[in-house]
């Protein structure tokens, strides 16, 4: 999965050490610009082999008359020939300029920017937390591992893990936010915020937490499993290596020869999985935003792709594609500094 | 790390259980914050009225912008609004509109004929302005406003619809500034309005909150404010209403619908709907040349095998088992709720698979011997029938057909696809059978005009048609209706337009879908429904419902406690407590294991 989006050959040469980590950086990056470029140039194809005409779909059902459907096919240029239209497009995408949505009659990119924000709190917040309860678990169910604890949380994390997401939102909508049975509802059903809580910093930081809960306790239920799978099973690898039993034999205290020494280890492929999971996690968000109201990306993709909605589907793509050849690049870059392995190598 | 750990975590329960939703009660006097919250499954579309066509937007646009005239809450019929009277000429081309005397803007300007003139003037010279509401104008010649009191629209045709002249009327000295309609958003609050309400804060996807406008000439609402939330999902809106968090919830679904039977404090509303649920027999689709386009099977250009289809379909099976019994079964091409213009057939073609039998018997339609009808040409009779994809409704109707059409020997292949492939496959002509449906207007021009035979594709594309049906008597009634200004005889030429279609069965009207909402009746009453009788809060032709809206003690008293908040905070404290529970053990635990060391 690492490498499916960052097309970039591996660079082999040899050289001096510097020389390779500058061609090792050009070639991550050139790697990562060309597989940027792939995805615009996917992008616009994609979604014009999309059957539909988008003129029609964007009136289907309100009343339009044909000298209407051709002022609407000339405002959004689709009256020009495709390869006009891509030249445009990629001139446009140079200027930063996403192009202009069908359904809000907005810039692309102003929509995109108004909805990051939500969703990077809801991704930003249940990733921090999926990842921190993920490793705390993962390496104690590792260190333990055959333990009751061990067979406990694992089968909890994998049986939360195979829950359809959209499923466990509405439960837990249900549950926490209606009330069931004794449970009082103490969580708000939807949205980001209420509409009417006093002007001030504090009362509106703690609203939005307070929306926020639901919905990122539903993502980390869902996405934890993986942090902690990962964490155990490299872990797992870690436990029998000699440095253990040398900085055992040292007379350090397990804990610390859990801490200091084995724990650092394993991180290494967990840290590369979780950038890697940053860039994935935007899109994973999509039913959990749908479920609980949630203003963002996902929500817009969902509503954008309801109608379908071209160019902001296209520029919502190229984002997350982004984002994800991004991350990749940065763990790659990442691992290489953490891991001096890979600079030998 | 464990000590980190336990001190974020802390500090996440402590912020986390903290139920922040503080009350918003009486801030700002008048009625006292009564504000009635209506749960909205769609998105504003725009703010810009030359732009959204949303019914959310629409629905909006009415509470705050003048139209020249409105629809009775009672009966649909138009009534005038911002126009107080009207005279037309002699030939009918000229029509008088008299502007109600002392109406304002919410900026304190007059509203006057100009305002009128220069909107309409707008969406006849700008293509842009006219993405909304551009067909209203298409017929005008001229529009000018001799004086601030009069307006004065020349047709180039008689028009009977001048009266359902919907668009909504812009203040020009707003939108003379704005240089470009297609790009302008329109939500810089407060907007500008003359309606019952004035927009007053907006978050796009999350909230749109509107003042009572005190200044409104019928009179102020009887709510203090009106606030439209949006939820991407109806069982989370329903669950919202369930828990107080939204007053009016729309679009349920009839499970959801029963599910708030027996609820105390919530009343349930089964309204007609505007919508005809329709299933098209492609009658030879050609497009506006004559030439035939499409894929249609030769079999269902005969006008006797799409009767015997029609008689095979049970349509009470259908309002029962698809709607669950929330619906009216079809006839007639135009919705009950319009009663002007519902039209019942005298003598409806009965569900009776036999008599089918024996029609497509009699019209050659020999069964072979896989027991599969076939053209007197020896076509079988192999139909595709496309449906939406993602609607159950579809997916259920087309099952109980293909099972229907089977006992007549012909095979049916369910296509569902998207929307949009629908769509294409629609105005391409590549379909035997397809599902379609339209909401109507009190004024039934728009939806009967899709059947002429002026609504079929240009080679070019383009047209608007529904069923391809192109029948000259059809059209001559529709002709008829569309220059006939006295109501009785416009009623007599839609029902014989709505005969004919009937008779040519292209399009088999299956069904009307009942709207089905709910509302929070412990916090307000007195809403006004459209129509009377089964008639519905949202989505009107006009502000009757939220207008009449009459918040109850309740609603007045408090904008703020509901029980749910105590025990919040009763269950936060919990939370908290057991928060501190653990921190405090984890630091033990370190505690005791720095000892051990």
């Amino acid at each position: 999965m690492a490498d499916l989006l960052a097309g970039a050959p591996e660079s082999t040469g040899s050289g001096g050490a510097r020389g390779r980590l500058g061609r090792y950086l050009a070639g991550k990056f050139g790697g990562g610009l060309l597989s940027l470029f792939l995805v615009a140039v996917l992008g616009f194809f994609l979604f014009r082999v999309m059957p539909g005409d988008p003129a029609r779909t964007m009136t289907r059902g309100a009343p339009v008359s044909e000298e209407q459907l051709v002022a609407l096919r000339a405002r959004f240029g689709l009256d020009q020939p495709l390869w006009k239209q891509f030249l445009d497009f990629l001139g446009n995408l140079l200027r930063g300029d996403l192009g202009t949505s069908y359904t809000y009659s907005r810039p692309v990119g102003d929509l995109i920017l108004e909805r990051l924000g939500p969703t990077l709190l809801l991704v930003g917040t249940s990733t921090v937390l999926a990842v921190v309860l993920g490793l705390w678990i993962g390496t104690r169910a590792a260190w333990r591992h055959g333990s009751a604890f061990d067979k406990g949380s694992t089968s909890v994390a994998l049986t939360l893990w195979s829950v359809p997401t959209f499923w466990l939102g509405l439960i837990v909508l249900m549950v926490f936010g209606v009330g069931a049975g004794p449970i009082p509802g103490l969580f708000p059903v939807g949205g980001i915020s209420s509409p009417d809580v006093p002007d001030g910093l504090v009362p509106q930081v703690l609203d939005v937490a307070h929306h926020l809960v639901l919905p990122s306790l539903t993502m980390v239920a869902v996405v934890y499993a993986q942090y902690l799978m990962i964490m155990r099973s490299s872990l797992l690898e870690e436990m029998g290596a000699d440095y253990l039993t040398t900085a055992r034999a040292k007379g350090l205290r397990e804990d610390l020869v859990r801490r200091r020494h084995a724990v650092p280890n394993a991180l290494l492929p967990t840290v590369t999985l979780i950038f890697l999971h940053l860039g994935l996690v935007v899109a994973g968000a999509i039913t959990v935003e749908t479920v609980f109201s949630w203003p963002g990306l996902g929500l817009l993709t969902f509503e954008a792709l309801r109608v379908p909605d071209l160019p902001l589907l296209q520029g919502v793509f190229i984002v997350l594609a982004g984002s994800v050849i991004v991350m990749n690049v940065l763990a790659d870059v990442l691992y290489r500094v953490l891991d001096p392995r890979v600079r030998e190598s | 790390m464990g000590r980190k750990l336990a001190v974020l975590w802390a500090v996440l329960l402590a912020g986390l259980a903290f139920p922040a939703s503080v009350p918003a009660s009486a801030q700002d006097g008048g009625k006292q914050g009564a504000k009635l919250r209506v749960g909205l499954q769609q998105q504003f579309d725009s703010l810009n009225p030359f732009l959204g066509y949303t019914l959310a937007s629409t629905e909006v646009f009415r509470l705050v912008y003048p139209t020249l005239t409105t629809y009775s809450q009672d009966d649909f019929t138009p009534i005038p609004e911002l126009a107080e009277r009207w005279d037309t000429s002699a030939d009918k081309l000229t029509w008088t509109f008299h502007i109600r005397p002392g109406v304002t803007w919410s900026d304190g300007r007059p509203v006057t004929a100009k305002d009128a003139a220069y909107t309409f003037n707008r969406m006849m010279s700008d293509p842009a302005a006219s993405t909304a509401n551009g067909n209203f104008v298409e017929n005008f010649e001229t529009v000018t406003a001799p004086d601030d009191a009069t307006l004065v629209v020349k047709t180039r045709t008689p028009q009977a619809t001048m009266l359902a002249i919907d668009a909504p009327i812009v203040p020009e000295h707003v939108w003379s500034k704005v240089a470009d309609v297609s790009s302008f958003t329109n939500d810089q609050m407060p907007i500008v309005s003359s309606g019952p309400f004035v927009p007053v804060e907006y978050e796009a996807e999350r909230y749109l909150t509107l003042r009572a406008n005190e200044k409104f000439w019928r009179g102020a609402p009887k709510v203090a404010e009106l606030q439209f939330v949006n939820f991407k999902n109806s069982d989370a809106a329903v669950q919202a209403l369930r828990k107080g968090e939204v007053d009016v919830v729309q679009k349920l679904t009839p499970a959801q619908f029963d599910a708030l039977k027996g609820e105390p404090d919530i009343t349930q509303v089964k309204g007609q709907g505007r919508r005809f649920y329709e299933m098209i027999l492609n009658p030879g689709a050609a497009n506006s040349t004559g030439a035939r386009i499409g894929t249609g099977h030769q079999a269902l250009t005969d006008v006797r095998v799409r009767r015997a289809i029609d008689m095979a379909i049970d349509r009470k099976a259908l309002v029962e088992r698809v709607l669950g019994g929330y619906g009216q079964v079809g006839g007639g091409y135009l919705p009950p709720i319009f009663s002007d213009y519902h039209w019942t057939p005298p003598h409806p073609r009965p569900f009776d698979i036999a008599a089918a039998n024996r029609a497509l018997d009699e019209a050659g339609y020999a069964r072979g011997a896989d027991g599969t009808r076939r053209t007197p040409q020896g076509e079988p009779l192999n139909f595709d029938f496309v449906l939406h994809g993602d609607e159950s409704s579809d997916a259920q109707v087309g099952e109980f057909v293909k099972r229907w059409l089977s006992e007549l020997g012909i095979a049916v292949e369910l296509q569902p696809v998207s929307d949009n492939q629908l769509n294409d496959r629609t105005v391409a002509g590549d379909f035997d059978m397809v599902i379609s449906g339209w909401s109507a207007n009190p004024d039934p021009d728009y939806v009967l005009r899709l059947q002429t035979c002026g609504a079929r594709p240009s080679p070019e594309g383009g047209g608007n048609t529904d069923s391809y049906l192109c029948d000259a008597q059809y059209d001559a009634a529709y002709t008829r209706q569309l220059n006939e200004f006295d109501p009785a005889a416009r009623v007599a030429a839609v029902n014989q337009a709505q005969e004919r279609f009937y008779d040519q069965a292209a399009g088999l009207i299956l069904f009307y879908q009942n709207s089905l909402e709910a509302y929070r009746s412990d916090r307000f009453s007195g809403f006004a429904m459209q129509p009377k009788g089964e008639g519905v809060i949202t989505g009107q032709q006009g502000y009757w419902g939220y207008y009449g809206a009459q918040p109850t003690e309740l609603a007045i008293k408090d904008a703020s406690g509901s029980d749910y908040r105590t025990a919040a905070l009763l269950l936060g404290g919990v939370v908290v407590l057991v928060g501190v529970v653990v921190v405090l053990i984890v630091f033990r635990r370190r505690k005791t294991a720095d000892n051990r060391e």
